[in-house]
């Protein structure tokens, strides 16, 4: 991080180590239909989470969760239609000069999931990279620059970095350009690299080597990331915290091995029983769910998995259930979870008040 | 080049015999062997399995199969025999007396495989006609017949590909490649575009449909994890070749080959405990260029100087085939200082 | 974290992004028949424009030089006109303002589409409906009756107002083309990382956009090509050029006006036609080239998983 003058000004850092995203009540709604339709798509709604500093956290999904709209939203793409995001202390609302807008997105930059289309063809690899140098770490001078080009390159694992920097994104392997995206994340010195299905469309041998880089970059450079995916095989293999969403809610979260060990939401539950995994029968008594993906539009009060919950009560129908903290730092929506959980004695009865409760994932 | 066979189908023999089947890309750089040589035994309501990642000729050996190669792929030495005729010798008219009747294909990806003008009912209706002669009606019955086999309401006929979810695009698939009931249906990769709950559901109905209606199915995809479940024969394609094949639980619980070993190791648990793993570094080898030796001795945990030199056959070992030379019978240390002298 | 080994072969590091694309497109262009075919003619035209002294001399086009209504013969390949002139003379100091009218009007033509085409596309909402609904106005425009009207009242014989219509009327059809072609191409990755990254969006489609879009900009350039070089000589046909310049619809005006065809001097007309027929088919040729080079794409969009 740079301290030299002529940098754009960061959002306010704070002395103590709070958190580095917050989010509190995260919605985002797009119109669809034609433009006299009154049809909104509730993509996300109501979401808490916060990140914090050196840590991964994996956010699981199927496709229409949100779960890829949060990360836009959290780089900047859409503006939330409600609630706030919150960037060390400060809320990204307030964000108004170009400058201050520059940044923040160097330092929260994003990975794409397409190795094919996430680098510009015409160009050579270190395109992107020097661009970023230059807007965000503009003290560099040009040597300054190929010599971070060459660093960040070797930190992603491709060596030797200077060849590898000369040539065409088609010359290089899907795998070799998911790493170049995150070189070109690395490259601006970030707080937290947004990754958005970063390995879906590699090969299984290639994964994960990728996913080692991620690890690798949150021990050696201290870079928090957000690792977007729908695969809960994968995101327990790298991350400490896990969000699990459904239908634009979050569904459940918490620490990682605790979300696996012991899943409360039943949505959770279903998606832990469908993962092949070659060392253990794979459960086929559930079967009977088609794997419908839901269509959030205009949706009506209740919780949305109600269709498919084999757990469903009378309250599901008519009221949403909010996060409650359920074990240590272990949180679901889910009124039966919650339920059981206040019998078994797990947590004091309305102790929010219909205050969100959402410590997901405070330290 | 073709060779003619036509053996009496007899109870014993397979119902699909695949042997040594190679297929070749004309390229501005020369041939590219995209299959190398694939023998494959399909029998009765089996269910057989081929994995392999990007790039290692699975499809293509689906296509090959299946007879639909077009320019610049095309068939180079080999024979395909179903039910004792070489698919590969037949001409046009007596490959279509066969399509969907006796064998059925579903392709990858739905939305691109399905007309996105015509109603599913219409594409049923096609491919019908295509095959065979029914009335209007006894077409529309059948129609309905398949759709509930596969768990779609029939009221989804009159329905556009775009207004169905994926997986129900999928199964309009198979219920279209089941119309006239095969022998055989072959699928390319029918899960890959599904979410995990979808795809799990998917793969326990053809599963079911497979028990119901007693179809052998050849299944193709990257996924090994999820094919571990259903299928009774696995095969392991690398850079075109078979590198390993046999009973799938042979195969993943004891795996010969190198890769298929790195393959199964590259898949993390969601279970057990958290360990590092490495997956398998570095690229399949550039097939137009060509390679010495084994194809995967650039990348192997296990190489030794003789595998950039001798490309190794299928061994039997444990009760499958696997392509690698620490299996082969006459592989000894004398062989190896022999082989390392003429390197 | 082990290192991978690269395994494509490296390029020379002083290769430029231009240099390694024009010896690509080179040896593209040398295995099409149709491209060679479509440059050779080209060339062709390009030298009799460039040094038409290699081919006949200027002094034969000046009227009243020769004997007029000479039919074909050995000091005259295609004969004289009504006024003394040498027709092969003439053919070959017309190629000049043909080939400029082609190269100019289209230029500029193409320069407009994209601009607007891609603008429309990318900056999307009030701005796109704005310029898509201009394009599309123009784009119905009838053109001849517009360039007949425009030119007899700026008068008649203007060589700009005969380029400024054709840019005007030529631009419609390539901003659509264009625009469709950056509206595939807004959602790609790699545009969205640039934005992500903070760059000004008229960097991101200066810089970004375009690039990526040379081949069909080059296309498009064929195509006003081409219809600049049609309609100029049906223009000039008409009477609505300069009769005191040398070119090609200005000797098919000549040649209509004296009735060429019907008293035994079929060359003088035939002559200029075939001349415009070949130049529009290089163009033609070309353009279909370039489809087949850029199809299997410079860029390519496979979504299957990848190594």
């Amino acid at each position: 991080m740079t301290t030299d003058g002529l940098v754009a000004p960061r959002p306010a850092a704070d002395a103590a180590a709070g958190p580095l995203i917050e989010a509190r009540g995260l919605t985002k709604h797009f119109k669809v239909g034609g433009a006299f339709s009154r049809k909104t798509l509730h993509a996300v709604d109501d979401a808490d989470f916060q990140i914090d500093r050196r840590e991964i956290v994996a956010l699981v999904g199927e496709s229409g969760s949100g779960k890829s709209t949060i990360a836009r939203l959290l780089a900047r793409v859409y503006r939330p239609t409600a609630g706030e995001i919150r960037y060390q202390g400060e809320s990204l609302a307030g964000l108004r000069s170009r400058a201050q807008t520059l940044g923040y997105h160097g330092d929260v930059p994003m990975v794409f999931q397409d190795p094919f289309s996430s680098l510009n063809p015409a160009y050579r690899v270190s395109h992107g990279i020097v661009r970023g140098l230059k807007l965000h770490r503009p003290e560099l001078d040009e040597a300054g620059r190929r010599a971070e080009a060459e660093r960040v390159v070797e930190a992603v694992g491709l060596t030797p970095a200077g060849e590898v920097l000369g040539r065409y994104p088609h010359e290089l392997s899907g795998g070799q350009r998911q790493r170049i995206g995150f070189a070109q994340a690395l490259a601006y010195r970030p707080k937290l690299i947004i990754a958005d299905e970063p390995v879906s469309m590699l090969d299984v041998s290639i994964r994960i080597g990728l996913l080692n880089v991620m690890a690798k970059l949150r021990a050696d450079e201290g870079v928090s990331l957000l690792y977007i995916t729908h695969d809960i095989a994968s995101a327990r293999y790298v991350s400490d915290r896990v969000i699990v969403m459904y239908a634009g809610h979050i569904a459940e979260s918490g620490r990682t091995e605790d979300v696996l060990a012991n899943p409360k939401h039943p949505y959770t539950q279903l998606l832990l029983s469908a993962v092949p995994d070659p060392r253990a029968p794979l459960l086929v008594d559930a079967g009977t769910d088609k794997g419908e993906p839901p269509r959030v539009i205009n949706p009506t009060e209740g919780c949305r998995f109600r269709w498919r919950c084999p757990f469903a009560i009378d309250v599901c129908t008519t009221v949403t259930p909010r996060p409650r903290l359920l074990g240590i730092e272990h949180s679901a929506a889910c009124h039966v979870a919650t339920a059981d959980a206040l019998n078994a004695g797990a947590t004091a009865p309305d102790s929010d008040n219909g205050q969100p409760t959402t410590k997901t994932g405070a330290k | 080049m073709h060779a003619d066979i036509t053996l009496e189908p007899t109870s014993g023999a397979p119902m699909l015999q695949v042997r040594d089947l190679t297929v070749e890309y004309a390229t501005t750089r020369g041939a590219v062997r995209a299959v190398d040589r694939v023998d494959l035994d399909v029998d009765r309501g089996e269910f057989v399995g081929v994995v392999g990642e990007s790039g290692c000729g699975k499809s293509t050996l689906l296509f090959a199969i299946a007879q639909l190669l077009s320019d610049p792929a095309a068939i180079t030495g080999g024979s395909v025999a179903f039910r004792g005729q070489n698919l590969v010798t037949m001409t046009d008219k007596q490959l279509n007396a066969l399509r969907w009747c006796d064998y059925s294909v579903v392709m990858q990806s739905a939305m691109n495989a399905l007309n996105p003008v015509t109603t599913i009912g219409a594409q049923f209706e096609d491919a019908v006609r295509a095959h065979d002669n029914l009335s209007a009606s006894h077409i529309r019955r059948r129609s309905v017949e398949v759709m509930e086999l596969v768990g779609i309401d029939p009221i989804h006929l009159g329905s556009y590909p775009h207004q169905l979810s994926g997986g129900m695009r999928q199964r309009a698939m198979i219920a279209m490649a089941l119309l006239f009931t095969p022998d055989l249906v072959i699928m390319d990769e029918p899960t890959s575009a599904l979410d995990v709950v979808a795809q799990r559901s998917l793969m326990v109905q053809i599963k079911e449909l497979q028990r119901r209606l007693g179809f052998a199915i050849i299944f193709v995809t990257h996924d090994m994890s999820l094919v571990s479940h259903f299928s009774d024969q696995l095969l392991v394609m690398y850079a075109g070749q078979v590198v390993e094949a046999g009973p799938t639980r042979v195969v993943f619980d004891t795996p010969s080959h190198p890769y298929s070993r790195g393959l199964l190791d590259a898949f993390p648990s969601i279970r057990g405990p958290r360990v590092p793993l490495t997956g398998i570094p570095g690229a399949p080898p550039d097939l137009g260029v060509g390679f010495d030796g084994c194809a995967f001795a650039a990348r192997c945990t296990q190489v030794k100087n003789v595998c950039h030199v001798t490309a190794p056959d299928l061994y039997r070992v444990r009760g499958v085939e696997s392509r690698c030379l620490q299996y082969a019978p006459d592989y000894s240390d004398a062989w190896l200082a022999a082989a390392k002298e003429a390197s | 974290m082990t290192g991978l080994l690269i395994q494509a072969p490296a390029p020379t590091e002083a290769t430029s992004i231009a240099a390694r694309r024009g010896r690509r497109l080179w040896t593209a262009l040398r295995r099409s028949p149709k491209a060679t075919v479509g440059l050779a003619i080209f060339a062709l035209f390009c030298l009799m424009a460039v040094v038409p002294q290699l081919f006949a001399k200027e002094s034969d086009t000046v009227a009243l030089t020769f004997q007029p209504e000479v039919p074909p013969s050995g000091a005259h390949w295609l004969g004289t006109t009504n006024l003394g002139q040498d027709i092969y003379a003439q053919l070959i100091y017309g190629t000049r303002q043909s080939l400029l009218i082609a190269v100019v009007a289209g230029l500029f033509a193409t320069v407009l589409s994209v601009i607007i085409g891609v603008s429309a596309a990318y900056l999307g909402g009030l701005a796109d409906e704005v310029l898509s609904m201009l394009t599309n106005v123009f784009l119905i425009i009838p053109t001849f009756p517009l360039i007949i009207i425009l030119s007899a009242y700026a008068g008649k014989g203007n060589l700009t107002v005969v380029l400024v219509v054709l840019i005007v009327t030529g631009w419609s059809y390539g901003a659509n083309q264009l625009r469709a072609q950056a509206l595939s191409l807004r959602n790609r990755d790699f545009l969205e990382s640039a934005r992500v990254r903070g760059e000004r969006r008229s960097y991101v489609i200066v810089f970004e956009v375009l690039p990526t879009m040379t081949s069909l900009i080059v296309a498009n350039f064929l195509g006003a090509a081409l219809y600049s070089v049609l309609t100029a000589a049906g223009l000039q046909f008409l009477g609505l050029g300069d009769p005191n310049s040398a070119s090609w619809g200005t000797m098919l005006h000549q040649s209509q006006a004296n009735l060429a065809l019907q008293t035994g001097m079929p060359l003088w007309s035939l002559a200029p036609g075939l001349c415009v027929a070949l130049l529009g088919v290089s163009f033609a040729l070309l353009n279909y080239a370039f489809d087949e080079i850029s199809n299997p794409a410079l860029r390519p969009v496979r979504r299957r998983r990848a190594r």
